[in-house]
């Protein structure tokens, strides 16, 4: 099993039937294959659908039914479409009950940096910022440290932020750390085979440790 | 009734220099390729502001119309699906401003339904904020975001009737239905055109009275 499989696995088993999820482009949406069959979701593209299905095979593609990442997909029984302006009412009014993203930075505040590299890569913001503000949870799916080594959950983040005070857990191939606001970062499971050290050394905040800490299960 | 259909290089010739033009679609899905392509290749109005989510992707003409160097300002959400649009925004050589999907849509709306602006808890606390004016509501801080209208809106629909009423399928309503409330002259490219009474009201997604013209570029009758 690849890092990225082991954290959207692991992030499936946050799912509870009957949520409302935004799943943002990339590793997030893999976590839909690996849903617990006794768990059902709403899925949603900010682009306009409720009740995403799987992805489109080739002879069912049609341009009237995309996800926010652009892909051909189909649709659930009993989903729905709507404008930009219904999906984005649903997601800042706080009707999504969990939102995946990818990040470059988190700090221990719960501020998430995900959106822009000044001078390097500005890609645009899209729907980020209104879900992570407006979901009732943000569950960030990332490596634990950049393609540099060094750590992306900080003390405080250093690029341009996407929203504060907005994640709830982190999940990577190493841990998964949840934020407690007013308290900080507290490391609530640990991937098998590693020691809180070995945590604590690739994250670049203190790390509380919960009286509970296990092993991820996926 | 007056009749709205007319052909594309008509539609698009309603765009004067230094106008504000909005374009519909979200990615490929409902954007109007043929009015756009029309307004690249029949017409030259020039210093032009462009509102559109994404500008596209590199497959649309949306993406030769960033390129032609006849955008001077675009206002989009998200534009990591046209290099154009990040090169000029990094060279400087049009001014990009970025605005959450959520706040665009809404300051469009706010443009089309004669409100002076909305507030919106997104973008506090990041560079989004920085200009505007902050408005604390029972004690949570809010953004004031201004309307955005346009003097011409491009948009794409499956069908539309002889008042204009429109049909748009699945996720291809994105911006197209409100874009159609916040322009002066809203232009609308569908596939099919039918007969007044055809469609059933229950079905119209956009009202016709926003729709001054109709440029049927599909082949499909009903």
């Amino acid at each position: 099993m690849n890092n990225r499989e082991f954290i959207v696995r692991r992030i499936a088993q946050e799912f509870k039937d009957g949520d409302v999820v935004n799943l943002g482009v990339g590793m997030p949406t893999m976590a839909v294959d690996y849903i617990p069959a006794n768990v059902h979701i709403m899925l949603q593209a900010e682009n306009g659908i409720l009740g995403v299905g799987p992805k489109a095979t080739k002879a069912q593609e049609n341009i009237d039914c995309i996800d926010s990442g652009g892909s051909y997909v189909t649709t659930m029984t009993g989903a729905c479409y709507f404008d930009s302006v219904l999906s984005f009412s649903i997601i800042r009014g706080g009707h999504v009950d969990i939102t995946v993203l990818g990040a470059l930075e988190v700090d221990e505040n719960g501020n998430l940096a995900s959106w822009m590299i000044p001078g390097k890569k500005v890609p645009g913001m899209g729907g980020a910022m209104d879900l992570v503000v407006g979901a009732k949870r943000v569950i960030i799916a990332m490596d634990h440290v950049n393609k540099d080594g060094k750590p992306k959950i900080l003390k405080n983040c250093k690029l341009p932020l996407t929203a504060v005070n907005v994640v709830k857990t982190i999940v990577t191939e190493m841990a998964v750390i949840d934020v407690i606001p007013g308290k900080g970062l507290m490391l609530s499971e640990i991937a098998p085979g590693l020691s809180v050290e070995d945590v604590q050394k690739a994250t670049g905040a203190e790390l509380l440790i919960s009286p509970n800490l296990k092993a991820i299960a996926v | 009734m007056n009749n709205k259909l007319i052909s594309a290089e008509d539609a698009v010739k309603k765009v004067k220099d230094g106008d504000t033009v909005m374009v519909g679609g979200f990615l490929a899905g409902g954007h109007p390729d043929h009015l756009v392509r029309a307004l690249v290749e029949t017409h030259s109005a020039d210093n032009l502001s462009i509102i559109s989510n994404d500008t596209g992707t590199t497959e649309l003409s949306i993406y030769k119309l960033v390129k032609s160097g006849r955008v001077k300002r675009i206002y989009a959400s998200y534009i990591g699906s046209n290099p154009e649009t990040g090169r000029l925004l990094m060279t400087k050589e049009a001014e990009v401003s970025l605005f959450p999907q959520g706040t665009l849509a809404e300051k469009i709306r706010a443009g089309g339904a004669g409100l002076g602006g909305v507030l919106t808890p997104v973008g506090i606390g990041t560079i989004v904020e920085e200009g505007k004016r902050k408005i604390d509501i029972d004690g949570r801080e809010y953004l004031l975001e201004l309307p955005l209208k346009a003097d011409v809106a491009l948009i794409r629909a499956h069908k539309a009737d002889e008042a204009g009423n429109l049909v748009i399928n699945g996720s291809s309503r994105n911006f197209n239905f409100v874009m159609a409330m916040a322009a002066d002259y809203v232009v609308a490219e569908t596939d099919a055109y039918v007969k007044l009474g055809e469609i059933d009201p229950n079905h119209v997604n956009v009202p016709g009275i926003f729709i001054d013209a109709i440029v049927k570029v599909g082949d499909t009758h009903e």
